[in-house]
């Protein structure tokens, strides 16, 4: 398998502060790999790092192409779709419009329609609501929402940073599912950012394990889940 | 066909469209008000230059409006842009003699240029520094235009008086009801437009850059470019009621244009209604009405109910502002929705 998103000696800086320190990893075209660490640990930076929305050194590559000096819109624009921490609705629009969003930035607008049937597939509950100000809805419901919005951009990766926070696990388990077979039919790769590694790892194919900016520890997802030392060490459960 | 999309929830609604009918009729209604008065008096010139303040300051607060209530930026300092649209106008009838309303696209370009500019470098001040910053707009402006290299234009702290173009067609009008007329249809305008903006896809993107800027960013929005650009149109608005401004009151001069008249802009905008457009009417009328009568209501409130005390002349203004926010933290029209759909229920059963 090729890579499809190489990172190496990437540092992050927030003003003076320093928030990365070197990080390297791939992700596998096709797979989902998961980031996991404690608070503060670095992985929503790490999210921001590769969409170009805090200062960052080193080399970031997307299918082959530098994208470490490239602005957020370009980036975006080569089909990688960030799904925000905390979701970040737009409250005061439309569940449509909120979706509509994504196709702003692009001048072919003709699949717009198609790309919202699609997106209505997976996300039924979005449909019922097409009219209902977005600020309105269920916190589960703006979580589809933000992932919904990311697959309206037609990617070929998407960066979720916590998707289940905040949610019931019923919903959490929807959500997952929902993401899973977004990974499988539509062939989007996935980085996933979770606090809930139990969850991430079993959905997962790859993890890394990030302690203050480093990655400290690599591998299957499989390997790390059944592994209780590493759970216990890295992981805490 | 953006407008279809996006509106479609709206205009479903039969309630809407006789809304906009009401205003059709209330816009004719007041299009036809000068001709209907002519030369009877029943209206003074006075009553009508009021009335066209009001309106040149619902432009001002709509400026400010789709800055503050659409995209989320705040400024203090919008009266300098009032300032640069009145001096723009100024200096071009009294100098160069070009048409009073040649000078309103005049001032519209040369604000949108001035914001656009001073909305780049203030992309990275976020909340309470970017307020800072265009306080410090407002406060440096009415000195720059004192500035003695500057005097042959501006004419120093005495200012520059101006005449008032006289009804063309030989309409019977006075020149105030013509005034009245010409502002009206230039803010209909302006409201137009800003409501087609805020219906388009730009305006779309704008209110997801108030609601999360950084969720914009990753749906491929350059929200740099598109904050600077609604300063920019938001400098535009106000100084095109700035322009308006000069040619109605037919004299500017710096001390017109203190740091008062931003806070006045900003209290109009949020007492009316933040991101709202009839907000902005509202805003605009209580501007002109608190500058004109905040002072002598409070000598007489004070009067009529035997204060022992003696009020300052802003007190009524301070304790309105306070009762206002309190009861109507959407402002007044804000507070009208609400109270509609309060009453609303009831009427359907
Ligand atoms: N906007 C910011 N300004 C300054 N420092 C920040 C900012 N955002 C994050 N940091 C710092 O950067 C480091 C990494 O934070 P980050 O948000 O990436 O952690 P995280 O792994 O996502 O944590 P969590 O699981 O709590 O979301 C932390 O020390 C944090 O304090
Ligand atoms: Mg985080």
């Amino acid at each position: 398998m090729t890579a499809l998103l190489e990172i190496g000696g990437l540092k992050a800086y927030y003003g003076a502060t320093q928030a990365l320190h070197g990080l390297a990893f791939s992700l596998d075209k096709g797979g989902i790999t998961t980031l996991l660490g404690a608070n503060g640990a670095g992985k929503t930076t790490t999210l921001r790092a590769i969409c170009g929305m805090v200062r960052r050194e080193g080399t970031i590559r997307f299918d082959g192409q530098p994208i470490d000096t490239m602005a957020t819109e370009d980036i975006v624009r080569l089909g990688v779709a960030h799904v925000p921490e905390g979701r970040g609705t737009f409250v005061g629009l439309s569940v449509e419009e909120n979706l509509k969003i994504a196709s702003y930035g692009r001048r072919d607008k003709t699949h717009v329609p198609r790309d919202l049937e699609l997106v209505f597939t997976y996300f039924p509950r979005l449909k019922e609501r097409i009219h209902q100000q977005a600020g309105t809805l269920s916190g589960g419901e703006q979580q589809m929402l933000a992932i919904a919005r990311a697959l309206m951009l037609g990617p070929r990766l998407m960066l979720l940073d916590e998707p289940s926070f905040g949610l019931a696990p019923l919903i959490v388990q929807e959500i997952f599912h929902i993401m899973r077979r977004i990974n499988e039919e539509e062939g989007v790769s996935m980085l996933l950012v979770e606090q809930n590694a139990a969850l991430a790892l079993d959905l997962a194919d790859n993890a890394y394990v990030l302690e203050t900016g480093n990655v400290v520890m690599a591998g299957p997802a499989a390997d790390i889940r059944n592994d209780e030392g590493i759970r216990k060490s890295y992981l805490g459960y | 066909m953006t407008a279809i999309t996006s509106a479609a929830p709206m205009t479903d609604d039969p309630r809407r469209s006789l809304g906009s009918y009401a205003m059709i009729g209330l816009l004719v209604l007041a299009a036809a008000l000068p001709f209907l008065v002519g030369k009877s008096g029943w209206i003074s010139n006075f009553t009508f230059l009021q009335l066209s303040l009001m309106i040149v300051y619902a432009i001002a607060v709509l400026g400010l409006n789709l800055l503050t209530g659409f995209n989320g930026q705040i400024s203090l300092g919008h009266g300098a842009f009032f300032a640069v649209g009145a001096y723009t106008a100024a200096i071009l009838i009294d100098q160069y003699s070009v048409n009073a309303w040649l000078t309103l696209p005049i001032a519209a370009i040369l604000c949108f240029v001035i914001g656009y500019l001073f909305g780049l470098p203030a992309l990275r001040l976020e909340g309470h520094y970017l307020a800072l910053a265009t306080f410090g707009l407002a406060i440096a402006v009415p000195q720059m235009l004192k500035y003695r290299h500057l005097e042959p234009f501006t004419n120093g702290v005495m200012g520059i008086n101006l005449i008032k173009p006289d009804p063309p067609f030989g309409l019977p009008l006075s020149s105030d009801q013509w005034m009245y007329l010409a502002v009206l249809v230039v803010a209909v305008f302006m409201f137009w437009m800003a409501r087609n903006l805020l219906n388009s896809r730009p305006g779309r993107a704008m209110t997801a850059i108030r609601d999360h800027t950084m969720a914009a960013g990753t749906m491929g929005i350059d929200t740099s470019r598109y904050k600077a650009t609604v300063f920019g149109i938001s400098a535009l608005y106000v100084g095109v009621a700035g322009a308006l401004h000069a040619i109605i009151f037919e004299f500017v001069s710096p001390d017109s244009f203190r740091f008062e008249l931003s806070i006045a802009i900003l209290v109009g905008a949020v007492v009316g209604g933040v991101a709202s457009l009839p907000g902005a009417v509202i805003g605009g009328i209580f501007v002109q009405f608190i500058e004109k009568y905040a002072d002598a209501m409070t000598k007489k409130i004070s009067q009529a109910i035997h204060l022992p005390l003696e009020l300052q002349p802003w007190t009524l203004y301070g304790l309105t502002l306070i009762v206002l926010i309190y009861v109507m933290p959407g402002g007044i029209a804000g507070g009208l929705a609400m109270l509609w759909a309060k009453i609303k229920p009831r009427q359907g059963g």
